[in-house]
């Protein structure tokens, strides 16, 4: 009898098992790496659909990744900041200043190699005084740190250069935000080229998630996301994983002011506003939670050209900007919504 | 048998100020090799400010701390870590979005060098957390399972592993039971047992009697930041231990 009950425990159990690891929620991990990804293909699908002729053209393709070349970069350095659970609004005002700072050395007649590192450094300085700020004077909580220096970058940009553009660089400067390379020794046309900004995306994404995933410091970021406190108890310097975050976040927008640089051929004042905005909304979407811990560097990219399509589809589509705003707005809360749901069924609670 | 065991740990005078609020006043403990010591004491008697000062958290205002008899300054959790002195804490020090190895490495994983550059070396962290959670009998699925996905009780299991994982010679239990469904509590107290009779010494603070009784070998009280009373387990009984934590001889 006792051997009974114990065998219909055990196939209770087994059954419970099998429950467990049915197909659907075995699908679950991988919806939720790759789904993202499986949006962006429905996307681009459409769009051809919709566009047969031009979307999918090489002049097209470029355009898009020329567009979303500098704004994936500030949203690489917030996606790191929102994996510790934090914000940084002042990507936007970081660039625009590396920007101007930049423009500035180049017109005092500095040599280009000189130019080139002035904006990465500018960055990582104003990414140092954010991470400075929120750890040493103990600011509540990263928004105020990084609201405040979004005002302060900006307005030392505009008093530095008097707030009109500075315009006319080097063809050396230029180069990663304008730079060719040719690929008609593939047999492909002249126009048939290839970004640099689009390597230098490649290579700068796969730089980060290298870092992000197999580093201990990127794992420790994700820890200091998923639990503080645990982060502590294990004895990691929280506060200088965080000034780290906040120092790389400011690089990556000194970069992206470099390939503005590149593209436009000028430092402007109104560069870059309110792109701290555009940065978040493709870490969302791309799958990063605020509350920390969670997200993928795979997971940004799909998320900056899930935005960059969007526009540039509308574009060719013709429909007025307002509309792509409305859009935007409604693929961010769509996206947390299933990611909610998605939340709902994959943990325990 | 506890005195004859090796002294590991011993906290003498330890006194601690928050300001003008005074959270410890000259207290002392022991723990010896093989020993689980309970810490009893009412909500603000200082257990959980004594812990901190034992594992590096909290520096305290005045006292010294002795491991394995000689006198060490702790500046950090790490310092006490380096001793062999693990906390396990109440609201369970886990990252809930991080897999069970990578939490039990958490702070010490193991690197591979490719170059000049160190890499987690992912296979090394499995096969230790495996052969870890095997040794102490605790079973998940698979050590690659998030934190996040665990019950209460798998999740102590694994915050008990992570203390343990660095040949620890004194792990410190902060309410280990607190937040367990009732069947889940036997099995962390069989965890506890079973670290014991590896040798390791354990501090248990609890308010649940039965852990107490079920897991120590002597127990201590702390009432108002101070030692109040203390006594070997089979010398005592659940009655006057309770007295002691509302403050009564």
């Amino acid at each position: 009898m006792k051997s009974l009950v114990g065998l219909w425990e055990k196939n209770k159990m087994d059954d419970k098992e099998k429950k467990q690891d049915s197909l659907y929620v075995k699908l679950i991990p991988y919806f939720e790496k790759y789904g993202i990804l499986l949006l962006l293909v429905i996307m681009i699908l459409v769009m051809h659909i919709l566009q047969p002729d031009v979307f999918l053209s090489w002049r097209n393709v470029t355009n898009v990744f020329k567009q979303i070349s500098w704004q994936s970069m500030l949203a690489l350095g917030v996606f790191m900041v929102i994996v510790t659970a934090g914000i940084d609004l002042s990507v936007g005002s970081i660039m625009m200043l590396s920007l101007m700072i930049l423009a500035i050395v180049a017109k005092a007649g500095a040599p280009w190699f000189i130019v080139v590192l002035v904006p990465l450094f500018a960055g990582f300085l104003c990414g140092l005084i954010n991470g400075l700020g929120i750890t040493l004077l103990r600011m509540p909580h990263p928004f105020i740190m990084t609201l405040g220096t979004l005002y302060i970058f900006r307005g030392t940009g505009n008093l530095i250069s008097g707030g009109t553009p500075i315009s006319g660089f080097t063809d050396e400067v230029r180069y990663l935000g304008h730079g060719r390379i040719d690929l008609t020794w593939l047999g492909l046309e002249k126009s048939q080229y290839l970004p640099v900004s689009l390597v230098l995306i490649a290579v700068v994404y796969f730089v980060f998630w290298v870092f992000l995933n197999h580093s201990r410091t990127g794992k420790w970021i994700y820890a200091i996301g998923g639990n503080p406190s645990a982060a502590r108890a294990s004895g990691i310097n929280v506060n200088k994983i965080l000034i780290i975050v906040y120092s790389l976040c400011g690089f990556l927008s000194g970069i992206g002011a470099l390939i503005l640089a590149g593209r436009t051929d000028s430092g402007y004042p109104n560069a870059g506003l309110q792109s701290e905005l555009d940065a978040i909304a493709a870490c969302i979407i791309g799958g990063a939670s605020f509350f920390g811990g969670r997200g993928t560097v795979l997971g940004v990219f799909a998320g900056v050209m899930i935005m960059g399509i969007l526009r540039n589809g509308l574009n060719l589509m013709d429909v007025s900007s307002f509309w792509q705003q409305v859009l935007i707005g409604s693929i961010i809360v769509l996206a947390v919504y299933v990611d909610v749901l998605r939340r709902d069924f994959g943990t325990r609670k | 048998m506890t005195s004859t065991n090796k002294l590991l740990l011993e906290a003498k005078g330890i006194t601690k100020y928050f300001g003008t609020i005074t959270a410890l006043e000259n207290v002392n403990l022991k723990v010896h090799e093989g020993e689980c010591l309970g810490v009893v004491g009412d909500n603000g008697a200082g257990k959980s400010t004594l812990m901190k000062v034992l594992s590096g958290l909290y520096k305290p205002s005045a006292g010294a701390l002795f491991f394995e008899g000689k006198q060490h300054v702790l500046d950090s959790p790490k310092d006490s870590q380096n001793l062999g002195l693990e906390m396990v804490y109440q609201d369970l020090a886990l990252a809930g979005n991080l897999p069970i190895g990578e939490n039990i490495f958490l702070g010490r994983e193991p690197t591979k060098n490719i170059g000049f550059l160190k890499f987690l070396d992912f296979k090394k962290i499995q096969e230790m957390t495996s052969a870890h959670l095997e040794k102490l009998k605790i079973n998940v699925k698979s050590a690659d399972q998030k934190v996040e996905e665990l019950s209460g009780g798998q999740r102590q299991a694994v915050a008990i592993a992570r203390s343990t994982a660095f040949n620890a010679k004194v792990v410190i239990m902060d309410e280990p039971t607190a937040a367990l469904a009732i069947k889940e509590v036997g099995k962390v107290l069989d965890l506890i047992n079973k670290l014991k009779s590896t040798g390791v010494g354990v501090i248990v603070i609890s308010h649940r009697m039965d852990d107490i009784f079920t897991v120590c070998d002597r127990v201590m009280a702390l009432f108002q930041g101070t030692n109040f009373a203390e006594s070997q387990l089979d010398k005592t009984s659940r009655d006057e231990v309770i007295g002691w934590i509302m403050g009564k001889k």
